[in-house]
This record gives C-alpha cells, structure tokens and sequence, in this order.
C-alpha cells in the first residue's frame, strides 16, 4: 500500500459530553501525512479523550472526524488495519513470551502466519529485543516492556502510528531510545500522532503541535513559530523571596513576570535587560536561559496544579 | 446510554478463542484436574456411596442417573467460572480487550469469541466425566457421544449470564452472590441428584424456568441412551438464556469498555 497523501486526519469540531462536562469542546485538527504532530495539555485538558475518538473507541457526542479519508465509525476496522497504537499502559499479554505476544496480536489482525514469522524477529530486532525473545513479560524491565508495545504497534506495518505519552516514567536511557525509534518510523515515511506531557519531548520529535487545554485549542504550530509567536526571547528565573517593591520598580523595561510559589519568571526580548535585573539581586539564585515550548506551554496553560 | 445493537459475528471473535486455548494449552494440565477433579469425587464418592443404597432412581442405576446430571452441572459451573473470574481478570486488572480493542477486533468479537471459549471448556470438562463415566460402565450406548453439542449448548446458555454478571462487577466479590445465590440453587434443584418431578408442585413449575432443569433433561437421556422427550423445548430454553444473554452482555460490556 502506498504511502497516504495528503491529510491523514482531520476533524472539524469534535466534541465529547460526559454528563454535564464537556471534556472535548469543539476541535478542529488537521495532521498531515508524513508528520510527527504532537498533541499537548494539561492533565484533563481532553488528550486521551481525544485521542480515543480519534481511534473510534470512544463514540464522539458532535462533530466530522476522518482517517485517511474516511469516516471514523463507518471505516473503523479498514483504519484500524492501517493504524498502530502504543498506549500508555502496560497491556502487554501476560500469559505469553516476548514473541508470543507479537504473534498473538498479529493473528487479531489475520495477518498470516508465514507473514508473521517473517516479520516478528525483524521487529524485535528494531527494538532490540531479540535476545529476548521467548522470555516471560513479566521478566522485561519498563523500558522493554515500552519497546516491545512499539515493536507490537508496528505488526501490521501501520501507516499511522499513535503514541500516548510513549516516555512518561522511563529512564533518560530508555526514553533516547523511543526517541531514536519514532525518529525512524518518521523516516520510513509513517504519520506519527503523540500525546506528552515533557514538552523537550515534543520539542525534538515533533513538526507540528497543537496545545489544548478544557477541551480546546489554544495554540497550533511548528514548535519554533509557537515559541516565538507566544513567548519572549529570554528568561530570567529567580528563586527565593525578593525585596520589597522590587517586582514593581524593575531596573528596565518591557519585562513579564509569572510566578509559582517562591519561584519568579521575568520574560524579556533583551538579554541586557534581564541581566539588569539578575545585577540588582546578588542575593537571590538566578537562572538565565533562552525560552522554550515549556515557557509557552505554561503561558498558555497557566501554572496552577491540575487535578 | 446502552447500545443495544443486535450483535455482528465476524471471525475475529475467533482470534479471541485461539488466544485462549493458547494460553489454556499450556495451563492444562492444573485447569483439567479442578474443572473435572470435583466432579469426578462427587462421583465415585456419592455414585458409589450412596448407589449401593439407592439402587435405581427413576429406572436408571444411580450411577448413571448422577454422571449424567454431573456432566450438565460441571457444563454450568465450568462455564460461569470462567466467564466470571476468567473474563474479568482479562477485562480488567490485565487490560487484555484494552489491547485487543486497538485492533479490528471489536466488542462484539471479544464477547463472542470468549462465551465460544466458555463453551468449550464445559465441553472438555463435560467429555471427561463422560469418558470417565464411560470406563466405569454408567454409559447406557454409543450413542452417549451426542451429549457433546448438548453440552456445548449448556456451556455456551450459562456462559451468557455469567459475563452478563462480569460486565457489571466492580470485583471478584460480586461473582460469590450469583455463584450462592443463582447457582447453588439450581445445582440442589434442577434434577443433578433426583427427578424434580419428586418436588413439591409448586417448586417443578419454579424449576422449569431454570435452565439447568433443561441441561438435566437433554443430557440424561443421551447419557442412558433413552429417547429425549421434549428435543426441542429444552434446546430452544437453552438456546433462548444464551442468546438473549449473549445480546444483553454484548451492550453492558459495550457501555463499560466503549466509553
């Protein structure tokens, strides 16, 4: 099958109620093919509900919603066959080995056996897991166990690959080498949909990304364009209490101050100006830094904590 | 909201069945000693025990009358076990259809195939005691062999509650309500140890609602190798309690699983 043109998925104002919460208000998305499209939020901001409509195990309340084309219920098993999913949990087959549980998913897809013992030890060889292959599930260490989901996802040599939060809880080892993985499924031409709360992560892996947050669209965008569009150039974090009327009277101007706790953020285009300030307490610990997309992220989001 | 679609049978329920019977495979040897341990105890302990003091029972050696009912019992207890703690543990703590459902197997698929699953372990389990039976000299003729489909059948009728009680179970614990209060009932009442026709009047128009009555009246005869009075009233209550469950389960485990 060749390769999808154009837009692989597309909705226009999806919605999803549950009761008398509105968890998705009115989305409209577009990834394109060939893209590693990164979907960002708070906790609660609607990702996961999304994400399942997207994959039509959740039924949406309102709105269009197309894979490849086609509508999302009445196509669902076609676009299946053609999607991998790497969920965020473990639910890897305990009952069965390393290969065994290639071999078992590969059959709810039919795909034939002769096909699967083709393929099984050369998707175990991608996430090098070979020398592991008739070992236990329960044996693999969290890494592994993320490895082999992907190595699963990847049984019926999906066009589209899902990814919710593929790194959360792994160590920075681990994490490189599911960075490394979908920096090659991106070549090999497949469209890539994340969800992450380590905006680093979206930073590196992705081209394009929205931000949603209560179920809504605040920002879209190449990671760049969003940093520079929504935030100052530089930063200035200060820890600890600051004199009085300090925040008030800064020592130059065109500054944004955001704070969380004890912590203070001054935004500035001017390196200068910040350093101004970093001079005008040499009591207080001071970081200065280029901005980021976790920068934008928090302006968008705010900082309070989520539930 | 419930959707109560009628249910769609594709073969990908039958990847759900193989993924079972690979796992069952290996475990085989532990899940064929519980599942036909008990029954064979009861059976040579009360078959024999008590056989010698009872002789026949309505014109059938006691023997025979008790394998025979034994066989329809263990079809339901087999069964209901394993739609019961079997289907929850993959639904829930192990996340199994969670896994299942990113592929184009559906809801549907995942029900069918496992209440098929069901059906066959009351089958396995049924053949023993039969097998066993058979080598004890309680089997009435050959013909005993078409008790296999009718114990299939009773797998699959008590499979269908028993997943309905799973899709509504927030633990292990609620299942001990229905195995005391719904299926310990029908195996004291239905005919396993004695013809319910010897049970107050009121209480045989009870029993004919329960289908383990029916299991009892279908398999009996084929086991002694008597004509089955009936055929097709029993197959069809038995046929009617799957079903109908089978359709009731498909919804709930729809609304739990599809949200």
């Amino acid at each position: 099958m060749p390769p999808p043109v154009g837009t692989v998925i597309r909705c226009r104002g999806l919605r999803k109620v549950f009761g008398d919460i509105e968890a998705v208000a009115g989305l409209d998305l577009d990834v394109p093919s060939g893209a590693c499209f990164g979907l960002l939020g708070p906790n609660g901001a609607g990702k996961t509900t999304t994400l399942r409509m997207l994959l039509g195990q959740s039924p949406r309340t309102d709105g269009q919603l197309q894979l490849f084309g086609k509508d999302v219920d009445d196509y669902r098993r076609e676009i299946r066959h053609r999607t991998g999913i790497v969920p965020q949990a473990d639910n890897l087959d305990p009952d069965f080995t390393v290969a065994e549980n290639l071999r078992i998913y590969g059959m709810y897809f039919r795909i034939s056996s002769n096909l699967l013992e083709e393929r099984i030890p050369e998707l175990l060889k991608i996430v090098e897991l070979a020398h592991r292959s008739n070992d236990k599930i329960s044996t693999l260490s969290g890494g592994m166990k993320r490895r082999l989901i992907l190595a699963r996802a990847l049984i019926n040599d999906p066009d589209l690959l899902v990814f919710d939060e593929p790194t959360t809880g792994l160590d920075p080892q681990a994490r490189h080498m599911i960075w490394s993985l979908v920096h090659r499924m991106k070549r090999s031409g497949k469209t890539i949909l994340l969800t992450t709360h380590y905006m680093e992560e979206a930073e590196r892996l992705c081209d394009r990304l929205v931000i949603i947050d209560h179920g809504k669209l605040l920002a879209q965008g190449r990671p760049a364009d969003l940093i520079q569009a929504h935030c100052e150039k530089e930063v200035l974090e200060i820890q600890g209490s600051l004199p009085g009327g300090f925040l008030e009277n800064l020592p130059a101007d065109g500054l944004r101050i955001e704070q969380t706790g004890e912590s203070y953020y001054v935004y500035g285009d001017q390196a200068d100006s910040l350093l101004a300030v970093a001079a005008a307490l040499p009591e207080s610990s001071c970081l200065h830094r280029r901005t980021g997309l976790e920068d934008v992220f928090l302006r968008l989001t705010g900082r309070e904590l989520r539930q | 909201m419930i959707d109560f679609r009628p249910p769609t049978f594709r073969l990908e329920a039958l990847a759900v069945w193989r993924r079972n019977a690979l796992v069952w495979r290996r475990m085989m040897g532990a899940s064929v000693l519980m599942h036909f341990g008990e029954p064979f105890l009861y059976l040579v302990g009360l078959g024999y025990g008590l056989g010698r003091f009872i002789g026949e029972m309505a014109g059938i050696p006691y023997f025979t009358f008790l394998a025979s009912g034994f066989i329809a019992w263990s079809a339901m207890n087999v069964a209901s076990m394993e739609a019961m703690w079997s289907v929850y543990t993959r639904m829930v703590p192990q996340q199994t259809y969670e896994a299942i459902l990113s592929t184009p197997v559906q809801v549907d698929d995942i029900v069918i195939g496992e209440l098929l699953w069901c059906a066959t372990k009351s089958l396995v389990s049924g053949t023993a005691i039969l097998g066993v039976a058979a080598v004890l000299g309680a089997v009435g003729d050959w013909t005993a062999i078409f008790a296999l489909p009718l114990i299939f059948l009773t797998g699959f009728c008590f499979a269908a509650p028993a997943l309905i009680m799973t899709a509504l179970s927030k633990g292990y614990e609620f299942f001990t309500f229905y195995l005391t209060l719904v299926m310990t009932p029908m195996f004291i009442l239905c005919g396993v140890f004695y013809p319910t026709a010897t049970l107050p009047e009121p209480m045989q128009v009870v029993v004919q609602f329960l289908p383990l009555t029916h299991a009892v009246a279908l398999i009996r005869p084929v086991v002694v190798g008597q004509p089955i009075g009936d055929l097709w009233l029993h197959v069809s209550v038995l046929a009617m309690f799957g079903l109908i469950g089978m359709w009731i389960a498909i919804a709930l485990v729809r609304r739990r699983l599809v949200i």
